[in-house]
């Protein structure tokens, strides 16, 4: 699996120095789909940014009295068995789901380049040990290790965005430990070692930029994959909590009301945790050359 | 062979052991006191609480705990639930063959309609290429759970074809109870399998071997055969595999959406509950299930292609 991300993430790095320049260049590298991705993206950040704003009611609040409306003129898109405005309630829903997988991915990469850069530079014994560590995280599928760190720290958004990062970490590290060991074998790093340069400065003045484009990738295909796993766990319960509105809480919450005959609230907001994924995972693709098979 | 497959079964255990020790010791320094629990928030008198510490044995050191429940895990008793003081080793045995059965239903499709899906597109190209790639798209991009839940809205709630909840009686019972679960289950990963499998066979029938072979009047359904598909399948081996292995995991997700009383349900009640002693038992199964599955991968690997030196490569 490592080694199909790395071939799919290699041309990256050529295509990108090239093309940089011209915003065309960047656009027709996209393409048509790309570029519907990226204004999905950017309508769901509004979103989530906007949401106090623009959100007609109150996401917490329904009256008993209008519970189940048709979509209508009082509520655009109906309301859930409560009575909570549903376009309120999945406005305020691009908040948990961007804002958690930002987190997810943030950490899995920090917590990534860190175990690589360290493995990388110390070598040795070091290195043998963080591979016995990552062999070990392996060892847990990864919504089982998803769910034991929930099960120790509790449920909420940080909880479940802190135990998918650690189900990440591993193949996030195994991926730039490579990326990282083929740039420290080149001449100018041994030359900078050489001239007696601290591995600290070498690690962070020339290893880091260098596999900087890997870390991107990785942390936009990570995106996807982030979103739909907090939805799991918060349609599980592990994750986001009542009242608060989450995508993922909204279809679990959903599914009484759907076995009653009314199926708008899960649909609506498994609808749109598949246009978020799949506009994400354009991106990723786009960015990182060729698709990437898996999560690693 | 034989040397390899020991050696990784060996491989197995220590990790076993390591993860058994990560998992005691997790929810042992997870909050939430197995005592409190057992009291339920009632008011008890220092000298009841000192008596169920001594009872469960929670007064002993945390390596003399993790010892007794080891050997004790060794020897088939996984301890007693504290939420329903159930024996949790009958509790599993009862949860494992619904589990089981919707992992292996799943895992069929998988291979069925995946490799199925990716070879016919990356053969014929063409309408139906396009419409594979297309689907796979979707497929991809939808979780699980909403995949359960969709599935549940227009087969089971609008149709009426498929029971909702349950995991129903006798085999066309269960198969039935079963299908839609494990749908849901496999979609996203046929999805991926037929992607990759696509990519493979197109890939292997651009090459030159092909051409030659095709070149020398060897007929097309020969050579699709013997020289595309057969070539084709290794990284479609490997992906299956990686599918298949999380599906132990995934499971999880699809029998909470079905309420199917599987062993991954039964895990996520228990975290919800801190039902502990459940909570480690699952977790233990589930990682030993996942070593042995990808165990078996790795084994069938060297089965479908000779050239795969087991022996080479150390786990």
């Amino acid at each position: 699996m490592s080694a199909e991300t790395l071939t799919g993430v290699e041309p990256l790095a050529v295509t990108s120095s090239r093309q940089r320049r011209s915003g065309r260049g960047t656009v027709r590298r996209l393409g048509p789909l790309g570029v519907a991705a990226v204004v999905i993206v950017g309508l769901l950040v509004l979103a989530a940014l906007l949401a106090p704003l623009i959100a007609p009611y109150d996401p917490a609040i329904g009256s008993v009295v209008e519970r189940y409306q048709a979509p209508g003129a009082a509520h655009v898109l109906g309301t859930d068995q409560s009575g909570r405005d549903l376009l309120s309630r999945l406005l305020y829903g691009a908040r948990t789901s961007l804002t958690g997988a930002a987190v997810v991915v943030l950490l899995a990469a920090a917590g990534g380049t860190v175990l690589a850069l360290v493995a990388t530079w110390f070598g040795g014994r070091v290195d043998a040990l963080v591979g016995r560590l990552l062999d070990l995280l392996f060892a847990f599928p990864n919504l089982l290790l998803a769910i034991l760190v929930v099960a120790v720290f509790g449920t909420g958004l940080t909880q479940a965005a802190v135990a998918l990062a650690v189900a990440y970490v591993p193949y996030t590290a195994r991926v730039l430990r490579s990326v990282a060991l083929r740039e420290r074998r080149l001449a100018y790093v041994q030359a900078a070692e050489l001239q007696g340069l601290s591995g600290f400065v070498v690690t962070g003045r020339h290893l880091l930029p260098n596999i900087a484009p890997q870390i991107l990738t990785g942390a936009a295909i990570n995106f996807g994959y982030a979103m739909i796993d907090l939805a799991a766990l918060s349609f599980l319960g592990l994750g986001v909590q009542a009242p608060t509105a989450d995508w993922g809480l909204m279809v679990s919450q959903g599914q009484d009301s759907l076995l009653q005959g009314y199926p708008g609230q899960s649909l609506l907001a498994g609808a749109c945790i598949v246009v978020a994924v799949a506009a994400f995972s354009v991106i990723g693709e786009r960015l990182g050359g060729r698709r990437a098979g898996g999560r690693a | 062979m034989l040397r390899f497959v020991i050696r990784r079964l060996g491989a197995l255990a220590a990790t076993l052991l390591v993860s058994s020790f990560i998992i005691y010791a997790a929810m042992y320094a997870a909050p939430g006191s197995p005592e409190s629990f057992l009291v339920r928030g009632r008011t008890v008198s220092p000298e009841v609480l000192a008596s169920i510490r001594v009872q469960y044995g929670l007064d002993e050191p945390f390596l003399v705990r993790y010892w007794h429940w080891l050997t004790g895990v060794l020897s088939g008793d996984f301890g007693e639930s504290l939420a329903t003081r159930q024996d949790v080793a009958s509790l599993l045995a009862s949860r494992i063959p619904t589990t089981l059965g919707l992992t292996a239903y799943a895992a069929l499709l998988i291979v069925v309609f995946g490799v199925v899906a990716g070879v016919v597109a990356g053969l014929r190209g063409g309408a139906l290429d396009t419409a594979v790639l297309l689907g796979s798209s979707v497929g991809f991009a939808i979780p699980t759970f909403f995949a359960a839940v969709l599935l549940m809205s227009v087969f089971a709630v609008t149709l009426g074809w498929f029971p909702v909840f349950g995991a129903g009686a006798g085999l066309s019972g269960r198969l039935l109870h079963l299908t839609l679960p494990a749908v849901a289950l496999a979609l996203p990963a046929i999805a991926v399998v037929a992607r990759i499998t696509r990519t493979a066979v197109v890939e292997e029938r651009d090459t030159e071997h092909v051409s030659v072979s095709l070149a020398r009047g060897v007929p097309w359904r020969v050579v699709a055969r013997r020289h595309i598909v057969r070539n084709a399948m290794l990284p479609v081996t490997t992906i299956v595999g990686v599918n298949v292995a999380a599906l132990v995991a995934g499971a999880a997700v699809v029998e909470h959406a079905f309420t199917l009383d599987g062993i991954g349900s039964l895990l996520i009640d228990a975290v919800q509950q801190k039902d502990f002693a459940v909570v480690q038992a699952v977790a233990l199964v589930l990682v030993a299930v996942f070593g042995v599955v990808n165990l078996v991968i790795d084994v069938l690997y060297a089965v479908i292609d000779p050239r795969v030196q087991l022996g080479g490569e150390s786990a």
